[in-house]
């Protein structure tokens, strides 16, 4: 591992200032994705600057009804959170299908956020990545792709996002607070991403230095309360994705009053379904339309050799999922 | 740099870490602890599960620096009576090892399960201990010692 010092500053200013005032250095929380990525060569950074102790460990409400979740909030400590298993269970589920009890109690809600991409190419430093060495290529287009992108993809980078839980924050509609040299600001949890195009360096729109400090979550819904996970991996526990959804869907009188659809394990962020979404609301909830509706969003997909079965499987999920938001609201309005 | 911190019980502190070792590296190669195993060192195995501050984490992943002023108990401090803890006990009674190298992650893992629940399913003992690989037993003996252990520590299965 690359020497690097580690300092461990008084205040957030001083934590902001000290990564500002060095391009190589960088935060660090929990430690559970930056140090792995450290030893593995793929990190290098000459300072780390820990940031565990100020971040807030606490879910707090807000004015309008919902929570504040401090960046520094364990992952463990959010899934079983009394108010984000009721009003939010999609969340809980999410948190709940990611790493082991060991990594989600050390893990943070921001690092959560931030860690990277867990594309074979881009963790073996013997090997090109655009992501990882601009400009040196990406053999994942015709080597191993099978866990790899399917949406918003590019030529230089098919990489996906590894996390369950920001999966969940997008489909119900979190934003983040962040805080850098600049001041503070807040963003939706979709534009904390952006898509690789030809410069896949940069998994987010976050300027170096700029530290998230907060989750918000919206106030709690009868749409937010109707929300589930579901995860398709290759064995039962502890492994990522291969794809997965987060849904929220509220019925009226037999048709879509209001749904949110994100996916997972697709694309270089978590893909909320605008597409689908829009062709939803209004209309009847019944399976086919469901699967009609996300075969829509999925025109857009960009499938390779391996991968293509992720076009199936997420239309398929998809609509199971929704089909057992609408069966549970439909038992629960006949009692 | 110096570290301070709890562990099992008593306060340690190491002069000269350097900022790139692990806790783990610490508690085996400065405290004479080597209860803790270093396998993968990429929190995948679950061989160096050791508390920080009442929740069990892979001590290869946290800095020794963020330890500093934090509560640790290795699989060492499991006990501390001199006799085996009573999870400890199980996975020898019922033969819940092999090679070794994974068990005291386990019992950490186990010791951790059955405080928040003493009466596990078990795909609740599947789940707990996800983050524990065995490359020897094939699990069933350990799922043996988790359940035995339940037992002994309740007086009886519920």
């Amino acid at each position: 591992m690359k020497a690097f010092s580690y300092s461990r500053p008084d205040s957030v200013r001083d934590a902001v200032a000290g990564v500002a005032a060095d391009r190589e250095a960088k935060f660090l929380a929990g430690g559970t994705n930056l140090v792995d990525l450290m030893r593995l060569g793929v990190e290098r950074p000459d300072a780390l600057i820990d940031v565990r102790h100020l971040l807030g460990h606490d879910i707090e409400p807000t004015a309008d009804g919902g929570l504040l979740v401090g960046s520094g909030v364990a992952n463990s400590d959010l899934a079983v959170d009394p108010r984000v298993r009721q009003a939010y269970p999609v969340l809980s589920q999410a948190l709940l299908s990611g790493a082991s009890g060991q990594l989600r109690n050390a893990a943070t809600v921001g690092g959560n956020l931030l860690q990277r991409t867990r594309c074979v190419y881009f963790q073996d430093v013997t090997k090109p990545c655009n992501k990882r060495q601009p400009g040196s290529g990406c053999p994942a287009r015709e080597g191993s792709h099978r866990d790899l992108g399917i949406l918003g993809t590019s030529e230089a980078c098919i990489a996906t996002h590894p996390s369950d839980m920001a999966v969940a924050l997008a489909a119900v509609d979190a934003t983040v607070h962040l805080t850098g040299p600049g001041g503070e600001r807040t963003v939706r949890l979709e534009q904390l991403y952006r898509l690789p195009g030809d410069d896949p360096s940069r998994d987010t729109t976050l300027e170096h230095a700029e530290l998230i400090t907060a989750v918000q979550l919206p106030p709690p819904s009868a749409l937010y309360r109707s929300s589930r996970y579901r995860k398709v991996r290759d064995r039962a526990s502890f492994a990522f994705a291969v794809g997965s959804i987060a849904a929220a869907m509220v019925i009226d009188d037999g048709l879509v009053r209001e749904v949110r659809i994100a996916f997972g394990a697709v694309a270089p962020r978590p893909w909320r379904a605008h597409t689908a979404e829009d062709a939803l609301r209004g209309q009847p909830a019944d399976a086919a339309d469901f699967a009609a509706a996300i075969a829509a969003e999925l025109e857009l997909a960009e499938p390779l050799r391996d991968n293509a079965f992720k076009v199936d499987l997420t239309r398929r999920m998809g609509a199971a999922v929704l089909t057992e938001l609408a069966e549970a609201q439909q038992q629960g309005s006949g009692r | 740099m110096r570290v301070t911190a709890t562990v099992n019980g008593e306060t340690h502190q190491i002069d000269d870490v350097w900022e790139g070792e692990s806790l783990m590296y610490a508690l085996r190669e400065r405290m004479g602890l080597p209860g803790s195993k270093n396998a993968c060192e990429q929190g995948e195995c679950g061989s160096c599960t050791v508390y920080l501050d009442g929740v069990p984490v892979c001590s290869c992943l946290v800095a020794a620096g963020q330890a500093h002023e934090r509560d640790i108990v290795t699989v060492e401090g499991l006990s501390d009576t001199g006799e085996l803890h009573p999870v400890q006990q199980a996975y020898l009674e019922q033969g819940a090892v092999q090679c070794g190298f994974c068990t005291p992650g386990l019992l950490v893992a186990t010791h951790d399960l059955l405080s928040r629940n003493p009466h596990p399913s078990d795909p609740q003992i599947r789940e707990a201990l996800a983050g524990n690989l065995c490359r020897c037993t094939g699990y069933e003996k350990i799922l043996d010692a988790v359940r035995a252990a339940a037992d002994r520590m309740d007086g009886g299965p519920a």
